[in-house]
């Protein structure tokens, strides 16, 4: 017999959490876009003294307050639900969530607090230059807070630079820069951060157009085209470089969730890397995960069985040679805590040469089916497809943009067909952006700590119905939230540019 | 003249302070749209912190000490790992 927790209940949780984490994220990546748009608004005016760009600057700014009051401290929610719905992973987590969170909230709160104000109300009353430097600032806190939380996201996905404690039962931090510079963590900032300029350029892209198809603001909204598809230009050819590098990574330390990004249930050398239905590109799998043509990429199968080759010349486990690792583990920290009680310093020793020893499957002692251990393959499929398809379409969208406006073609002024794909290609940008988090997050399922902790261990003891009130509070608070964000974006798109 | 010095700093101190106020409050007075935008963050800020987080999201592990935390903890993790058997031959 054992004891078990309502499934039910952490699917809710999972929802809740979910729900929370997209609507956050439709925010975020707007205050982080629009600053690097309007930022280079700025600085055209700062270097050319033209009004123009004053009031281009100034109406993008508008728009980004309203999405910055807006969003602002939505995230939160995310920190009340650790305390509540997953406190066993709050305590086991220790502070090397904490650390990266509080250097988060005091950046955000001193450093866009301090330059927002300054960006808003500062025009006529302090110099030019010192309002650039501010409105830099203020995407610059905001990019910054962006990277402390995607340091303690990337952590959950590769953990490093720490120690399990079983006196504690937490994780202690023993190396900071480990944990704040880990590879995951770094392209995970810069493919995050740039995905995020993405969007901001097609939002004013698609802005901008909706003013050409009303025949409204014409200049400003070719000038806005422009910039905005420089920016949108080099953050896709970056987030596209950055996404390969991601990749790569993954294929190392999380091989699973590439396998349910693939749909590859049996794995070889030579892998072809499926496009859609039939087609496949020949090797570009291999060249993908291995950076060989040959390299071998395990399947889903293979994962779940073992005995294939690692990269290092051992042999990989199978996912019941993990589970029994993961028991093995779990058995010797109740072994420990057991002799610690008993003040049996030779016992405690020998149970945590054991527990070290299996630590690195340590969560795999909840598992008890191995099919729990895939992610879901078809929407992680879809959603990689949807992320890659959509982030290609943006590369020619802005190319085409850029180059038409930089020729000021005509052919750009007359051709409403693409005024109206500029507007529509809003909700894409969304989209991709909320598919990109789901192969992030999906695809780490079963585990809220890669190997360390899944699901089932992580969450508290609660009733599902309260998980349920408090999904539907905030369906109803964010949607609420959303509608008013839409509201007044549309009332000040509406009322276009100021004078001056 | 240290005296002096000092009192110099303080009525610059006093002034900076004073600029800083009235650089926030003439930007408040100034809003528009921002009237509105202030708002809902006060309303939001209120249900999540006062709402939310007092009524439905209470830390889980509040009343503990850290030790009973460790505990509890450790007991959790132990348990649900193990079979109940097992686990009660080993807490014991």
């Amino acid at each position: 017999m054992q004891e078990t927790i309502d499934t039910s209940m952490i699917d809710w949780s999972r929802a809740q959490f979910a729900l929370t984490a997209m609507y956050h994220w439709l925010f975020v990546p707007l205050t982080l876009g629009l600053a690097v748009v309007m930022g280079t608004m700025e600085t055209i005016y700062y270097r050319t003294g033209n009004a123009f760009w004053k009031r281009t600057a100034k109406f993008w700014m508008k728009l980004f307050g309203v999405n910055f009051a807006i969003g602002v401290a939505t995230g939160l929610i995310l920190e009340f639900q650790f305390g509540t719905n997953w406190s066993n992973y709050s305590w086991f987590v220790g502070d090397i969530f904490g650390a990266p969170l509080a250097i988060e909230g005091i950046l955000a709160f001193f450093m866009e607090a301090t330059f927002i104000a300054v960006m808003f109300f500062g025009w006529e009353k302090v110099s030019r230059k010192f309002h650039l430097a501010s409105t830099w600032l203020t995407g610059l806190g905001a990019t910054i807070s962006a990277w402390w939380i995607l340091v303690a996201n990337s952590w959950m996905q590769y953990p490093v630079g720490m120690v399990f404690n079983p006196e504690t039962m937490r994780n202690e931090m023993v190396d900071f820069m480990a944990v704040a510079f880990s590879p995951v963590a770094i392209v995970k900032f810069f493919h995050t951060v740039l995905s995020s300029w993405i969007l901001g350029a097609v939002f004013v892209v698609g802005v901008s157009c909706w003013y050409l198809i009303r025949k409204r603001e014409q200049a400003f909204a070719r000038a806005s085209i422009k910039v905005a598809s420089a920016v949108g230009l080099f953050a896709s050819l970056v987030t596209a470089a950055t996404g390969d590098q991601s990749a790569y990574q993954v294929a190392q330390v999380q091989p699973m969730k590439l396998a349910a990004m693939e749909a590859l249930y049996d794995g070889s050398a030579h892998a072809p890397l499926t496009v859609v239905g039939p087609v496949r590109i020949p090797e570009m799998l291999s060249v993908l995960a291995t950076h060989s043509r040959d390299g071998f990429v395990p399947g889903i199968n293979d994962l779940l069985q073992g005995g294939y080759p690692l990269a290092d010349g051992s042999t990989a486990l199978s996912a019941e040679e993990k589970i029994e690792r993961g028991k093995m583990a779990v058995n010797a920290l109740a072994d420990y805590r057991q002799a610690s009680k008993a003040a049996d310093s030779v016992q405690m020793e020998a149970a945590l040469a054991t527990l070290q020893q299996n630590m690195p499957y340590f969560g795999y002692g909840y598992i008890r089916d191995t099919a729990s251990l895939v992610p879901h393959v078809a929407l992680m499929f879809w959603s990689f497809r949807i992320m890659v398809g959509l982030g290609v379409y943006f590369i020619f969208l802005f190319a085409l943009l850029l180059f038409l406006t930089w020729k000021k073609s005509s052919f750009f002024d007359q051709s409403g067909w693409l005024h109206q794909i500029g507007l529509w290609s809003v909700p894409l940008a969304y989209i991709a952006s909320q598919a990109g988090w789901i192969v992030a997050e999906v695809g780490r399922q079963p585990w809220t700590i890669q190997d360390l902790l899944p699901v089932n261990a992580a969450i508290s003891h609660l009733e599902t119905g309260s998980v349920q009130t408090t999904f539907f509070i905030f369906l109803v608070l964010f949607t609420v939230l959303l509608i008013a964000e839409i509201g007044i974006m549309i009332q000040a798109i509406k009322k276009g540019p100021e004078d001056i | 003249m240290i005296t002096r010095t000092w009192r110099t700093t303080q009525i610059k101190t006093k002034m900076k302070l004073t600029d800083i106020y009235n650089f926030y409050i003439s930007g408040f007075k100034a809003m528009t749209i921002g009237r509105i935008l202030w708002l809902i963050i006060l309303v939001k800020l209120f249900i999540m912190f006062f709402v939310l987080k007092l009524f439905f999201f209470p830390s889980f592990l509040k009343n503990k000490t850290e030790k009973e935390k460790q505990e509890y903890v450790s007991n959790e993790l132990i348990r649900r790992a193990l079979s109940q058997e097992e686990t009660i031959i080993k807490t014991n």
